[in-house]
């Protein structure tokens, strides 16, 4: 399984495409490792710095509808490669919440109100994730000491993906 | 309880479900292209599991940067034309034979409708306007599509989608379609199969219905889909005439794919085709439309007309027929790409290039080319592209440029008067 605990990106814009995660002109590339340098390059956010506030973040905290448009993987492993592997919205486009979980990783929807409060304690301090993927259970905590667990549910399937670390040893094993 | 038509097709695939709401169906079609396929092909190279299901099933073609523009994109061609040698799939398509995968596999006759396709592209939905069940996904279910032939989806929800009267003159599939998107948004129909029904959808062509489902994964769907009728049979039949006695024994056989009167839909919405209006799109965003009318006047640096939405032989056909006898603006540069050979040599046939040459449009080859930004007609910084294609999103079409989505009469309007423009085709002003 993945890591899933460590340092969190604060993203706070809804409607986040795959193009902004990973543009088009890197869909060249033929390796994962090639894509890393090149995360979230043209996100649409004010006062977002990609060569600053990715480095170091495992996990990545956003609003509704996070990763519409191309169907492109790319974004997933982008994420990835930069080592974060866990991405909590309130929403997500269908097709990369299943890339996600068919690459082994972890995308989480909470509701609106619960979101909201995550940005209101959380955002713009230095926060720590750690995720309890048997008890269901998401613990922020900041540099100050406070602290918020949230519950999560994951349905059977994504959770035995992410046990499988993904769809290939999955449907390997199966089909 | 009646089911809708995404409902019966899955019936007939499912293969397992592991978990409640999963279906592992079995695949009719597995497409590939050149962006995602190489990454699932080197990933199945070092699992030791280089194999593919069935290469009858698979179909592959070199399309979003053909020719290829770099080395880069010379070794994702190189990848995918190595594999399809390699485990003798036919059905490949490279140089000479290739065009815009969405446009060229109908066009070839590798959809029927109660099929299921996937491909790793998000705008697999086009094929829907078969009466297929076909969705995008990513390179991990390609993988998995190519080596086992099976993909798992939730169980399908639709939204009924019902179009009544007639669409008036000047006012395409495209309009329509922008005009749905804007109304339900980017996400209003995310995990749900859209299912057009209505007068107005009953009338549309094969090319327009699939403008219309080639956009549904703008609105979030998983994919659009039509009932497959005689409009249906007919554009297939030079494939399935062998199969069938007579184009009513085909129809009978594929209204099986029509839904049940009392099916469930998890939405249901309206439109009145006779109210509709040319629209375009002013932000990053396909949900962000307004009236031609409302933006006239813009000024536009490049109008581009091609792709899986509108590069086919019907949608060069509407914007020749408007830029017959006229010239492109002065400083509007004119980018036409027809989205297959036979549509080029269609239009070679019938005068259309050269009215496309005549009034000052470059034509290229059939690809992709400047849809995603990737070749062939790349904006810089600052330009604004009228454009046929399906995607706004920034950055899109070259970093710092904006892209206006219209349809092909718009666009061609646009190119001659430089400002975007309705054509001549639509009389009826005002908004909505
Ligand atoms: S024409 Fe554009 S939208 Fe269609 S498949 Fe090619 S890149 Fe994608």
């Amino acid at each position: 399984m993945k890591n899933f605990d460590g340092k969190v990106l604060f993203l706070d814009r809804s409607d986040i495409n795959t193009d902004e995660i990973i543009p088009a002109r890197y869909l060249t590339e033929i390796t994962k490792e090639a894509l890393r340098p090149f995360l979230l390059e043209d996100l649409a956010l004010t006062g977002f710095n990609p060569a600053g506030d990715i480095t170091g973040k495992a996990a990545l905290v956003t609003r509704a509808n996070f990763g519409c448009g191309s169907s492109r993987e790319h974004a997933p492993w982008a994420l990835e490669m930069n080592g974060i592997n866990l991405v909590i919205a309130e929403s997500f486009a269908r097709i990369f919440k299943q890339n996600m979980f068919n690459c082994g990783m972890l995308a989480i929807e909470l509701p609106a109100e619960v979101i909201e409060e995550i940005f209101t304690r959380f955002s713009g301090r230095a926060t720590e994730l750690r995720t309890d993927l048997q008890g269901g259970q998401l613990h922020f905590r900041d540099d100050g000491g406070a602290e918020l667990t949230i519950p999560f549910t994951l349905s059977g399937f994504d959770r035995a993906l992410v046990e499988a670390d993904g769809w290939v040893g999955y449907a390997d094993s199966r089909y | 309880m009646g089911k809708t038509i995404a409902e019966k097709i899955f019936d007939r695939h499912r293969v397992d479900s592991p978990f409640g709401d999963i279906q592992v169906i079995r695949l009719d079609a597995v497409f590939c292209h050149e962006i995602t396929t190489p990454v699932a092909i080197n990933d199945l190279i070092a699992r030791g599991m280089d194999r593919v299901f069935d290469p009858e099933k698979i179909k592959a073609v070199i399309d979003h940067v053909t020719p290829a523009k770099d080395s880069k994109t010379a070794m994702q061609g190189k990848i995918l034309r190595e594999w399809a040698v390699r485990h003798g799939i036919r059905d490949f398509f490279d140089i000479g034979s290739n065009g815009v995968c969405h446009v060229l596999f109908p066009e070839k006759g590798f959809v029927r409708p109660g099929y299921t396709i996937i491909m790793g592209d998000s705008h697999t939905c086009t094929h829907g306007a078969f009466g297929a069940f076909a969705a995008g996904v990513g390179t991990t279910d390609l993988e998995v599509g190519i080596l086992k032939g099976v993909c798992a989806f939730h169980s399908p929800q639709s939204m009924r989608v019902a179009v009544h009267g007639q669409l008036p003159p000047g006012v395409f599939a495209k309009d329509l379609i922008l005009a749905l998107i804007a109304r339900i948004g980017v996400n209003g129909a995310t995990n749900r199969v859209i299912e057009f029904s209505g007068e107005a959808v009953d009338q549309l062509s094969m090319e327009a219905r699939m403008t219309l489902c080639n956009m549904a994964v703008e609105a979030g769907a998983t994919s659009g889909i039509c009932a497959p009728d005689m409009t249906t049979v007919d554009y297939l039949w030079p494939f399935i005439k062998e199969e069938f006695a007579s184009k009513e024994a085909a129809l009978a056989e594929y209204r099986q794919y029509t839904a049940d009167p009392d099916a469930v839909y998890a939405d249901s919405l309206e439109i009145d085709a006779t109210t509709l209006v040319p629209v375009t799109t002013f932000g990053f965003k396909p949900d962000q439309v307004r009236p031609i009318s409302e933006m006239a006047g813009e000024k536009v640096d490049q109008v581009y007309i091609g792709s899986c939405t509108n590069g086919r032989i019907e949608d060069l056909r509407i914007a020749a027929g408007v830029l017959a006898g006229k010239t492109l603006a002065p400083g509007v540069r004119g980018i036409v790409s027809p989205a297959s050979p036979a549509i080029f040599s269609q239009a070679l046939a019938e005068g259309l290039i050269k009215i496309f040459m005549d009034s000052g449009f470059c034509v290229t080859n059939p690809t992709c080319g400047a849809c995603l930004g990737m070749s062939n007609g790349v904006l810089a910084a600052g330009e604004v592209c009228a454009s046929t294609t399906n995607r706004n999103f920034n950055g899109r079409m070259g970093k710092g440029g904006m892209v206006h989505l219209m349809s092909p009469a718009s666009a061609a309007a646009t190119a001659i008067n430089g400002t975007i423009s309705n054509s001549g085709l639509f009389h009826r002003e005002g908004p909505q």
